[in-house]
């Protein structure tokens, strides 16, 4: 198997599910990390590791969706319940700014009020007031939920968002893309076919978009496998995202519970990514569910990008999980594992190296 | 470079050594995957599948200590907030605790105490050893027994009688940090040289005491003083064949006084490790600290030549306190299912790697 699947790869020759299964469960961690270092060298050949200086801001933590694998949400009644107004949300972005940062990664819950004219008339003044960041925000669940809240089209509400200064999708709440496994793990979120329909959607609309993977609670390899596939599908037709981003479930204060996975299941499925995901740029290595030290070692199993420096991080840090790095550190990561660290902006464009 | 890593592979499947530069040049080399493959070939042929563990608790029975490495968050002096020093009803109990939790080994280190005499350890033995004749005592490290022989005026050799007679049955391989004398100086300036440990460390092994052997590495070393640590103990285990395993120690800077230094990243240990495994080919165990690493790099290293995950270890201190932010134990079934999600076969170990199950 490993004789075929080496072929294909140097032949440029996508891999098919079986193929894509017997990576992750049957082969050895080093092969399968060649595999997507090789490719990694193919699509990187420069040999630079890039990361964004970014903030997320979660404007709520009211979630009407309520998912099992999730330790941010509350309930609106909740005593520790908040929604952010707007002067403290441009507070926290003139802070990014005067750090030098150029993205904004806004995100919260489902809230249940909060209509479309409030994300609007927020995204207009952030455009008027900080013209140099990015606003790369909401998720395709929050999309759907504010399109019906609104009464309007899902459609509709991306080119109302759009208009007011949206310019891209970060690609979460993707979870796993089988409605099988989110019917357990976040049985009140919109089911795949949603997400990958506010995906292509947002590509149709010139807006570029990441998507993501949270493993490591109930899902199966073949789920991931899946998963995997369904991006690779969703890009062939429409090529609008920018990276994947696999991250690993996080169980402390979840309701699912359980352990996380291991740091060869995370290499492995970050490897296999690579390999599978062979029409999208950029892999990122996900130092929050993992660390520095892990996320070091990712750049060899096909990552080569860092993500953000994350001015602020609230949803994992919920679930346990609170690794914070300066931006020293992150550029820090690249150079010591023998790569160029450069700083680039959510369109993946350099904006300086170090 | 491809010609010098196949060069090394045919070393390692000949069973011929690696030269001191060789090792340099995989220091300097980036090519992390290539490095792991090679020493999990030198691994897989002295080890097979088989990843061993044991089931171990700590006790630190005193931070008070005359030398001062400024490497070291555990250390304190009599005046110090926080210095403690276990009584021996303490010590008793946490190895009592241990025995009854199914633990199979002591290990014991400590500070270098300035007023405890040398009869307080002979007697902290015997009366382990009465209470719990089936648990194996691996303690003090080479420094310790030097401090114990100027303590007493006796010979190294007699010390180690002494404490063999009371109970001691192995040492852990500790106070190694870096031999060479430069790096040495800057971190731990009142600590015995390295060539003081390596003699004391020779005794203990003539005389018929299993030890480790260690290297704290990350902090000012350069490569070079890494491979000359290596080739020292390379050269000391031709000789004695005492060394049971090597346990390269990830140095850990919070709550230390050394300045400039930097840490260990996650490549640099997994290349430390690897090339460990394809040095020392005369060791039969490379062992992944994961107090040090934390539990991802550790079960990540089996992959680099590693295969040894150390123990449960219940109540570490020392590298806690300089910020490691691993658990302070690991359950026997989560080591298990690390090793099992590794694709290997966990295999509990005693002290002298007798094997005594396999999973």
């Amino acid at each position: 198997m490993l004789k075929t699947i080496q072929k294909k790869i140097a032949a440029g020759v996508p891999l098919d599910r079986q193929e894509a299964l017997w990576l992750l469960a049957d082969a050895d961690l080093l092969e399968i990390g060649k595999l997507a270092d090789g490719i990694r060298k193919k699509k990187h050949p420069e040999g630079r590791v890039t990361f964004v200086v970014d903030r997320n801001v979660n404007y709520t933590n009211v979630c009407t969706s309520q998912c099992r694998f999730c330790a941010f949400y509350r309930q609106a009644e909740a005593t520790d319940a908040y929604l952010l107004d707007y002067e403290t949300i441009h507070g926290k972005i003139a802070e990014l700014v005067a750090f030098g940062g150029t993205q904004l990664l806004m995100q919260g819950g489902l809230h249940p009020e909060l209509k479309i004219e409030w994300f609007e008339e927020l995204f207009t003044q952030i455009r008027q007031r900080f013209p140099q960041v990015q606003i790369h925000s909401l998720s395709p669940a929050e999309v759907i939920h504010i399109a019906r809240l609104s009464e309007i089209s899902m459609a509709e509400c991306l080119r109302r968002l759009q208009k007011a200064g949206l310019a891209s999708v970060p690609g979460g709440g993707a979870e796993v893309l089988v409605d099988a496994v989110r019917k357990e793990i976040s049985p009140n979120k919109i089911g795949w076919r949603d997400w990958a329909a506010v995906m292509e959607e947002a590509h149709a609309l010139g807006m570029r978009t990441t998507a993501t993977m949270m493993f490591g609670s109930r899902e199966r390899p073949e789920d991931i496998v899946e998963h995997l596939f369904r991006v690779r599908g969703i890009q062939e037709r429409s090529g609008g995202f920018t990276a994947f981003i696999p991250w690993t479930f996080q169980p402390t204060n979840t309701e699912l519970g359980g352990e996380t996975a291991s740091g060869v299941e995370y290499l492995k499925v970050l490897a296999l990514s690579r390999i599978v995901l062979d029409n999208v740029d950029n892999v990122q290595a996900s130092w929050v569910t993992q660390g520095a030290r892990m996320a070091q070692v990712a750049l060899f199993f096909g990552a080569n990008d860092l993500g953000g420096t994350m001015l602020e991080e609230n949803v994992v840090a919920a679930a346990g999980c609170a690794f914070s790095l300066s931006q020293e550190e992150v550029v820090e990561i690249a150079r010591g594992a023998g790569f160029i660290p450069a700083k680039r902006n959510t369109l993946y464009e350099i904006l300086e190296e170090y | 470079m491809i010609r010098f890593f196949e060069n090394i592979r045919a070393k390692i499947v000949n069973g011929a050594r690696i030269s001191d530069s060789e090792a340099l040049a995989l220091f300097a080399s980036n090519d992390l995957l290539a490095i792991g493959e090679l020493a999990a070939l030198a691994n897989r042929r002295k080890n097979d599948d088989r990843v061993y563990f044991n089931v171990n608790r700590h006790i630190n029975y005193t931070n008070l200590c005359v030398n001062r490495c400024t490497f070291c968050a555990f250390s304190k002096g009599v005046e110090d907030e926080g210095c403690y020093t276990l009584a021996l009803n303490d010590i008793l109990e946490k190895a009592a605790e241990a025995s009854a939790a199914g633990a199979t080994e002591i290990h014991m280190v400590g500070g270098l105490h300035p007023e405890l005499p040398f009869d307080f350890y002979l007697e902290m033995l015997a009366a382990i050893r009465a209470d719990n004749p089936a648990l194996h005592i691996k303690a003090f490290t080479a420094v310790e027994i030097d401090y114990f022989a100027s303590l007493t005026g006796q010979s190294i050799e007699q010390v180690i009688h002494e404490l063999r007679e009371a109970g001691l049955g192995s040492m852990p391989g500790g106070g190694a940090e870096i031999f060479a004398s430069g790096v040495r100086q800057k971190i731990c300036p009142e600590k015995i040289s390295g060539e003081r440990w390596l003699e004391v460390t020779e005794i203990v092994h003539r005389s018929g005491l299993k030890t480790n052997a260690t290297m704290l590495f990350g902090h000012l070393e350069e490569h070079a003083d890494r491979v000359d640590h290596l080739a020292r103990l390379r050269h000391l285990q031709d000789a004695t064949g005492g060394f049971q395993a090597f346990i390269p120690l990830a140095f850990q800077p919070d709550n230390t006084r050394v300045p400039g230094a930097r840490g260990v990243g996650g490549v640099d240990a997994l290349k430390t490790l690897a090339i460990s495994r394809i040095y020392l080919d005369n060791f039969e165990h490379i062992k992944a600290y994961w107090v040090m690493l934390g539990l991802k790099i550790a079960q990540v290293a089996l992959a680099f030549g590693v295969n040894d995950l150390d123990g449960t270890v219940i109540e570490e201190k020392i590298g806690h306190d300089a910020g490691a932010d691993s658990p302070q134990a690991l359950g026997q079934k989560e080591i298990i299912a690390l090793i099992r999600k590794a694709g290997r076969v966990p295999v509990e170990r005693d002290t002298l790697y007798n094997e005594l199950r396999a999973y």
